[in-house]
């Protein structure tokens, strides 16, 4: 019994760190698989189109930058779309801010009346299939002549994001000790003092995760980009299908064009990945 | 913040105000957006032919004329959404799309695209008569007012592997019956390690499976619909040739025949897997490539054929002009410019010869260089488009225009649907009668929703 009893804790150690090494493999498994389609991408658009084309894919394949040439020089100047998609993405993101972060501070930090039906209300607007308003958006859109205006998208990314952006705000400043709050209102802190110099720095991490969200949200948004612009307020993902051809290859030069569109999402990613994890974590470590 | 961070701030806001205080409704469009009187908005589809016309026209059309032409591209499905949308609510955000001669005449009806007889009179550069009779007709609606000039067209053709029949010494007829192609394809299947008798689609899809099989019901003496719209997918000769078909390609087909439209038929031939091939005159072009290891070892014969005494089909990407479009004669000048004669010498020389958007104009068939790339099959080509006739396909007459399909906007999903039981009798899942008999009932449902909304 006493050789079973000292040898335990050494065995109990073992046993912990073999398993923290299965879950950090498994752990590079997932993350490898979700980057896996993201380096294939990369890859093939770094290839000739009929080597892209091939099956079994040829990985080895020589490297050119024709994908890349025929995006930026080929047809149509893919400069206008990028510029609406960041147009569209920043202003309705900031739009979000402006107007979630005092919304999340009246349903968390000086709750108002009924604030969980506020809350659920907030949540509520999510619950319809997006595709089932955008006929009435549509004719809506055609009678005020705003169609293909690059406002009217601004408008609607605004609104959609409100509601994710309202929640994770709200749950980033119920996270605020009311000590601190308390401590502030003690020294003489008014209100637009306590924001900036007691709630914004612990928050900062949760605004930052929340605007990136919204911006990733904008930014990739086909469906209304696609029904509701033509020439002029064409955003970048509507401009990626117009590679797709059902004669001829494509796949190189799609490759391509979709890296292109993708890195100014990853750059704001990585610009802001230490906040980005601190906001994520924040809330789910008690 | 740091300093770098505040600059940064300060200039997207400053670049911001900067975008709001114009007023403009984004980055897109040339000079004066697509507001502008001097340009116009074209919607089209990504097919190779579009992208050339896209690539040259700023340096030629623009230069020549003054007008700049802003272009939506999208991969076909989508572009079909996009302008039904656009077209139905007559948004007026394009003047010109590329649409098919499906789509004409049903837009025509519905007064969703203007005619263009006005501007065919008053340009007697753009030489109509030049423009190959059937085109003209599978473009003129029921009111008898052309509504799209096509881009580049195509009909059905069988291609075969000359150098496999010699070896067989088997000699392909000009003007094949189905019969002969049935045997032909028993007596090559297989001669060659991998190679079936035969390539025939069997691809659930209205464009897929039952564009070449509608022309062999065509030609088995069968139809959709009687004169009435009374329906015949169960009848006789309907079931003849579908029974014929998919027997054909069961015994004599390629692998995988279910799940094989035109793409796959079309590596099936380039890899040596088929010794025939029934499809798109436009095929012809991918085949005898400079990069094609079967370049040169084709022959092309008539669409085979039973009762009638030609059975190809006729498909021709066009362009139409929108009723709400208040830039019309712009329209006009760019379609007159996209479809004429020059262009496609423009092609020839910038682009290649063999990039030419064919199959629309007599002359073409005449050119010299176009002939020296395309000897091979530019005669066989003509001849299929000149011999389709799209108002009398069959042995009886149609209720509406279309060889390879009924003009009814209900067609699509009914063809589709219909479609997808022949393909399971093809896999072998289902008979073809079990298969006609369900395609029977959905054509008496579409005939009695088109007649009520005919009278309503």
């Amino acid at each position: 019994m006493s050789a079973i009893a000292t040898t335990a804790p050494a065995a109990v150690e073992k046993k912990k760190s073999r398993g923290a090494a299965w879950l950090s493999l498994l752990a590079w498994v997932i993350g490898i698989l979700f980057v896996l389609p993201v380096v294939w991408m990369v890859l093939t658009s770094f290839h000739g189109e009929s080597d892209a084309a091939q099956n079994p894919p040829a990985v080895f394949a020589p490297i050119t930058l024709e994908g890349y040439r025929e995006f930026f020089t080929g047809g149509a100047s893919p400069w206008p779309p990028l510029l609406n998609s960041l147009t569209a993405s920043i202003v309705s993101t900031a739009l979000v801010l402006l107007l979630s972060i005092p919304a999340a501070y009246a349903l968390s930090i000086k709750p108002v009346k009924k604030w969980t039906d506020t809350l659920f209300f907030f949540l509520s607007t999510k619950m319809l299939p997006v595709v089932a308003g955008l006929l009435p958006l549509y004719l809506f859109a055609q009678n005020a002549g705003l169609l293909d205006n690059i406002w009217l998208l601004i408008v609607f990314y605004t609104s959609m994001n409100l509601p994710i952006a309202v929640w994770m705000m709200r749950s980033f400043l119920s996270e605020v000790p009311v000590e601190m709050l308390e401590a502030a209102q003690m020294d003489g802190a008014n209100l637009v003092k306590t924001m900036r110099s007691v709630i914004a720095p612990v928050v900062m991490p949760g605004i930052a995760a929340t605007a990136l969200i919204c911006f990733i949200f904008s930014w990739n948004e086909l469906l209304f980009a696609r029904v509701l612009t033509a020439t002029v307020a064409e955003t970048a993902p509507v401009f990626l299908t117009s590679f797709v051809t059902s004669q001829g290859l494509f796949l190189a030069q799609l490759c391509a064009a979709a890296f292109v569109v993708s890195l100014p999402v990853l750059v704001a990613g990585f610009a802001a990945q230490d906040k980005l994890v601190q906001g994520l974590s924040l809330g789910s470590v008690k | 913040m740091s300093r770098a961070h505040v600059r940064a701030a300060t200039a997207a806001i400053a670049a911001t105000v900067l975008f709001v205080s114009s007023g403009c409704a984004g980055w897109g469009g040339t000079e004066g957006g697509s507001g502008g009187a001097n340009s116009i908005d074209v919607l089209m589809v990504n097919n190779p032919q579009m992208i050339d016309l896209q690539r040259l026209t700023a340096d030629h059309f623009t230069r020549e004329t003054g007008i700049n032409v802003n272009f939506t591209v999208l991969p076909e499905n989508d572009v079909r959404d996009k302008i039904s949308q656009e077209f139905s609510s007559q948004a007026g955000q394009y003047d010109v799309a590329s649409l098919s001669n499906f789509e004409i005449p049903i837009y025509a009806k519905s007064q969703w695209i203007a005619p263009l007889d006005d501007y065919v009179k008053a340009d007697s550069a753009f030489a109509q008569d030049d423009i190959l009779p059937s085109m003209t007709q599978s473009l003129t609606a029921d009111d008898g007012k052309l509504y799209g000039e096509p881009f580049y067209g195509e009909s059905s053709f069988l291609m075969y592997r000359k150098d496999v029949l010699d070896a067989q010494s088997i000699q392909m007829p000009a003007a094949p019956t189905w019969q002969q192609v049935a045997d032909i394809a028993a007596r090559v299947d297989g001669k060659q390690p991998g190679m079936a008798g035969i390539c025939l689609r069997g691809q659930p899809g209205w464009g897929q499976v039952f564009a070449p099989l509608t022309t062999v019901v065509n030609t088995f003496g069968g139809t959709w619909f009687d004169k009435d719209w009374t329906p015949r997918v169960n009848a006789p000769e309907f079931k003849a040739a579908t029974n014929f078909y998919v027997n054909l390609v069961r015994e004599h087909g390629e692998v995988g025949a279910p799940q094989a439209g035109f793409t796959e038929c079309l590596n099936n031939m380039v890899q040596g897997n088929a010794a025939m091939w029934y499809d798109a005159t436009s095929a012809a072009g991918s085949l005898e490539a400079d990069d094609s290891p079967v370049k040169g070892k084709l022959g092309y014969a008539a669409a085979p054929v039973d009762r009638t005494k030609s059975s190809g089909w006729l498909y021709a990407w066009s362009w139409s002009i929108q009723q709400a479009s208040e830039k019309k004669d712009n329209a006009w000048k760019f379609i007159s410019w996209a479809s004429s004669k020059e262009y496609e010498e423009l092609v020839g020389q910038q682009v290649g010869w063999s990039s030419v958007p064919a199959g629309k104009r007599a002359s073409t068939y005449e050119n010299q260089d176009y002939l020296k790339v395309a000897s091979a099959f530019a005669e066989p080509t003509k001849n299929a488009i000149t011999s389709a006739d799209p108002r009398n396909p069959g042995v009886q007459e149609r209720p509406a225009i279309g060889i390879q399909f009924i003009d009814i906007p209900e067609f699509t999903d009914l063809g589709t649907q219909v479609s997808q039981y022949v393909s399971s009798a093809i896999a072998g899942q289902m008979t073809v009668d079990e298969a006609l008999d369900r395609g029977q009932r959905l054509a008496e449902d579409v005939a009695e929703r088109y007649k009520s909304r005919q009278e309503g």
